[in-house]
């Protein structure tokens, strides 16, 4: 099996150089899109195939890469969940391209890193020892800066992919540490050898923490966000897409195998750290959500928000695993699992539409936009369906994992240790509030782009987005919906991987009447989106009809209420800041150090008032500015050492020599 | 025999259905009526909100020159979504048909679709009152959701469950007794059903002057059948809170038919009908005591208000977490 998902991958490696050989004929776009859709809808077919039919694990062993570890391939139930979520949102994003990559001013620069990223990504989910895992993860990081600098004219760009190399090369320096501590008998790095050494409680743990940082920078964790909000949309939008959608779920998928797989049976703390970071991750993502002007870059800290609920799951999962409650721990992981294919739909789904708006109108800034709704009526109705999806809203998918891991949360006071007792509650009242603030983030986003009246003459002018582009975000649209109303067959799926990792499984739900889902028992909850979603549309239909028939159906138009003051410029309407004025009031002043300066103008006088407004990122300017500091001022000081006579080289070279020949000497 | 269940089912949950859906403005009318006698005026007629709903629906919309498709879809999705989640909250008869198609957790977010929506709504149209409206309903909205969550995790723990029948089934057996996390998430509950509600000290139902609502500014663009089935939602949410309440706090009298179909006798479905009239009237007048009793927060004293109803009730679930016996 896993031979077919490597030739999968070959052709995607080998379509990089045809993309730069094509790249100058008029066709390439549409062939390298075509191309990537093909093989990645084949790829997303087999890998569903395997999670769905093959239990057991497939292996191979290619003679690539060090000679005497060759390049170990595996596919098991969790690589092959994780093969069809990457598969998926590479077909989704590939169908998008064929129409949005027309717009790409170079598209020399995006064509030949796009299949290589989408190997990449495939291969970190096959490979089977620290070698190939950790080569695999560093293509993936550098195809994607790649494709991070496509629109390299522009400064900001230049900056994000500046800060994305460095923190992806501070992630990967943290796995290498990670496996190197971890390796097998005789320094062995196929990940069978490490399953079967089990490290010293102490190894365990900072392997642990070496893990988190790793996966964690790549998957946005708070403190390690920093890059994340400002490489993701600074990449062309379905690559947008893939990085915020698939990659941190690639990220994810690294803590897994590491954390749930590789390093054995889990202490209890280890879920106190992972719950505490998951739910400040959470909380901390949607409050800068909020404060952004950026419509994707809305979504990208939105995406930090998702990664912190997916880290809080998995907190939870580990806890109960180390405590040998394996049906709770089941339930968390599901949770976990499922918001991770869930996010990747739905966050794909909103930068597509982000990006058909950003060719439409040019713009980013909400500020700029507005009364979409009128001129692109589809891409409003889909990016509608994203933003319900996301804000975790009934019937659609978003709510299920929510509903599984508060239900999880609601298991947990059985956990003997006190530590828990206490983080859960804490952890589940952030998720709470970060649910919350997702709902307002949403209604934000949507509501300043396409609701009102149009803030740009550019926004006024904009035209429909094209068929293919429609058509991958009508496809991501109903797979929102029916993961909503039917997730008894999603949550099936999932149990060989629940069922390897945490030895539990949840009860069988395709089997439930109505096709409700029961996480534990129907006396303790259930929950029927499918229901749900009946009652409400024909509630809805039913009243709909029946008033129009019995009562009134005629419409008259008339301006808007304005006070008596007719015609008010577009400008007299709440605006992204605006609205976010009251969150940024409540939140704001203790997150943000917010300040709002008012300037008015003297009685009498004409002029405009003017109102400032202050935020501080702590983060940055406690963590990341300090670190940026010393290093210029290191940099500063050793600088004299490049204008040095030939003389003092020698010595220098002298000395160290002498110097490392001791510690040679004196080392036990 | 199971289809002999299964029609009474179907048929006392769509009598449930349609209680909710009648008492829903009587019950707005009550609280009206009893405000006015505090305040020593006659007030209008306990019918009133009936006839205003039949006089909006014959009237014709009018439509801001804006106003998308969008704008008119939402009444039936906010209505929709608010007419579903009360009809599974149980009023006279627990273990209902349906029962089991959404815990507590799910209605809430029901309700929070429909809030979505109905911000959404006030945006729509490009003015600033709209704006003002949603932008202040979804700050409410922000504290007043995880205030609410986190007062059911206090519930569940103590019924072990999140199904609404279990829980009130529960809370009216023996096992109940008087516990400290149950008073604070009783508070905590009244303080999130007065704010989601929009009733006063966070907002005023009864006031026209723009700058000072928030519910009312949100809609204000709506005319015609529109508002009428954005007035019976609200209606129907302010009897979801009360029914709430008095299903988990009040469970006296309420037929418990625990989660499967039980055989329906005419005595118990009458006494829990008449027992739910009564909770009705005591707690709609001990709302409209209150709201004559204190006088409106500036808006940036309702997160404050709405935290404290947050830390009760994590207060609630934290002693929970600690001991079994809170």
């Amino acid at each position: 099996m896993v031979t077919y998902a490597l030739f999968g991958v070959l052709a995607l490696v080998v379509l990089a150089p045809i993309a730069v050989a094509l790249s100058a004929s008029p066709n390439a776009t549409g062939f390298v899109y075509g191309a990537c859709l093909i093989v990645a809808l084949i790829l997303f077919l087999l890998a569903l195939h395997i999670l769905l039919e093959y239990p057991a694990a497939s292996t191979v062993t290619l003679p690539l890469g060090l000679p005497w570890l060759g390049a170990h391939f595996r596919i098991d139930p969790l690589s092959a969940f994780f093969l069809t979520v990457i598969n998926l949102g590479a077909a989704a994003a590939s169908l998008f391209a064929l129409g949005y990559g027309r717009h790409e001013e170079a598209p020399q620069r995006v064509l030949p890193f796009f299949p290589a990223y989408l190997a990449a990504m495939n291969l970190v989910v096959l490979a089977d020892d620290a070698f190939s895992f950790l080569v695999s993860w560093e293509f993936m990081s550098l195809t994607s800066w790649a494709l991070v600098i496509a629109n390299h004219r522009v400064d900001e760009n230049r900056r994000a992919a500046y800060i994305y190399l460095l923190m992806a090369s501070f992630g990967t320096l943290a796995l290498l540490f990670a496996f190197g501590l971890m390796a097998g008998a005789d320094g062995h790095y196929a990940f069978d050898a490490i399953r079967a050494a089990h490290p010293a409680v102490g190894t365990a743990a900072l392997v642990l923490i070496l893990a988190l940082v790793g996966a964690g920078s790549k998957a946005g964790l708070v403190p390690l966000h920093a890059w994340l909000p400002l490489a993701h949309p600074a990449a062309p939008s379905h690559v947008s897409a893939l990085m915020s959608g698939v990659m941190t779920k690639v990220a994810v998928y690294g803590f897994i195998r590491i954390a749930f797989d590789l390093l054995g049976p889990p202490q209890w703390w280890w879920s106190l750290v992972v719950l505490a970071l998951g739910g400040a991750t959470a909380v901390m993502g949607v409050l800068y959500a909020l404060m952004q002007r950026d419509l994707k870059r809305v979504l990208a800290y939105s995406t930090i928000e998702n990664i912190g609920l997916i880290f809080a799951s998995l907190g939870l999962a580990l806890a109960f695993k180390a405590y040998g409650m394996e049906l709770a721990a089941a339930l968390a992981l599901t949770a976990a699992l499922l918001h991770v294919f869930n996010h990747s739909l739905f966050k794909s789904l909103l930068f597509f539409g982000a990006g058909s708006v950003l060719t439409a109108t040019g713009t980013r800034d909400m500020e700029a936009l507005g009364g979409l709704i009128h001129r692109m009526p589809q891409t409003a109705f889909v990016f509608l369906i994203g933003c319900t999806a996301i804000s975790a809203l009934p019937p659609l998918n978003g709510f299920v994992s929510e509903w599984l891991t508060f239900q999880a949360i609601l298991l947990s006071p059985q956990l003997p240790s006190w530590g828990l007792k206490l983080m859960v509650p804490a952890v589940g009242a952030l998720l709470a509030l970060s649910a919350a603030l997702a709902a307002a983030c949403f209604v934000r986003a949507f509501g300043m782009t396409f609701l009102g009246r149009p803030r740009s003459p550019a926004a006024s002018t904009a035209q429909e987005t094209d068929t293919n582009s429609l058509a991958a975000m009508y496809a991501l649209a109903a797979a929102c919906l029916i993961a909503g109303i039917l997730p008894g067959i999603f949550i099936d799926a999932l149990a060989p991987v629940v069922q390897a990792l945490t030895g539990g499984q949840m009860p069988v739900q395709t089997g439930v009447e109505w096709m409700s889902i029961v996480p534990i028992a129907e006396s303790r909850s259930s929950y029927n989106g499918l229901l749900v979603f009946a009652f409400m549309a024909v509630t809805g239909m039913v009243t709909a009809f029946a008033i129009h028939r019995l009562a009134s159906d005629k419409i008259r138009r008339g301006p808007a209420w304005g006070c008596g003051y007719p015609d008010a410029s577009p400008l007299t309407q709440y605006s992204a800041s605006s609205f976010a004025q009251p969150i940024r009031r409540v939140f704001g002043s203790l997150v943000f150090r917010a300040r709002e300066i008012g300037e008015m103008p003297p009685p009498g006088s004409s002029a405009p008032a003017r109102l400032t407004v202050q935020l501080r990122d702590l983060i940055w300017d406690t963590l990341y500015a300090p670190i940026g500091i010393a290093v210029g001022v290191i940099a500063e000081r050793l600088n004299y050492l490049q204008f040095l006579t030939i003389r003092s080289y020698l010595t220098l070279v002298f000395a160290a020599l002498v110097i490392l020949l001791l510690v040679l000497a004196i080392w036990p | 025999m199971i289809r002999d269940f299964a029609l009474q089912g179907l048929t006392l949950q769509g009598a449930q259905m349609l209680l909710v859906l009648l008492m829903a403005p009587l019950l707005t009318g009550f609280v009206r009526k009893v405000k006015a006698r505090l305040l020593s005026r006659q007030g209008p007629p306990l019918l009133q909100p009936y006839r205003d709903l039949i006089r909006l629906l014959r009237k014709d919309v009018v439509l801001a020159n804006n106003a998308s498709w969008l704008f008119r879809v939402i009444p039936y999705l906010v209505f929709a979504a608010t007419w579903v989640a009360a009809s599974l909250v149980p009023t006279f008869r627990s273990g209902l048909l349906f029962s089991w198609t959404a815990d507590l957790i799910a209605i809430i977010a029901v309700l929070g679709s429909a809030r979505f929506f109905l911000a959404l709504a006030g945006l729509d149209a490009g003015t600033s009152f709209g704006g003002i409206g949603s932008s202040r309903e979804v700050m409410i909205a922000s504290l007043a959701e995880p205030a609410m969550l986190m007062i059911v995790f206090a519930i569940a723990l103590i019924a072990g469950s999140t199904q609404l029948s279990t829980m009130a089934a529960f809370m009216n057996s023996a096992e109940v007794g008087l516990r400290v996390s149950l008073g604070l998430a009783l508070i905590a509950l009244v303080i999130v059903a007065v704010a989601e509600n929009a009733r006063i000290p966070v907002d005023n139902p009864a006031t026209h002057l723009e700058l000072t609502m928030v519910h009312e500014a949100m809609v204000l663009e709506y005319s015609g059948r529109h508002l009428a089935l954005i007035e019976l939602a609200a209606s129907l949410k302010l009897l979801l809170y009360v029914s709430l309440i008095a299903c988990l706090f009040a469970p006296w009298g309420l037929e418990n038919a625990g989660i499967s179909p039980a055989v329906v006798a005419a005595a118990p479905l009458l006494i829990g009908a008449a027992a739910y009239v009564g909770k009705l009237a005591v707690l709609g007048f001990l709302l409209a005591v209150f709201e004559t009793a204190i006088a409106k927060m500036r808006v940036f004293r309702v997160p404050e208000f709405l935290g404290a109803a947050l830390m009760l009730a994590l207060l609630a679930t934290l002693l929970r977490f600690v001991s079994r016996s809170f």
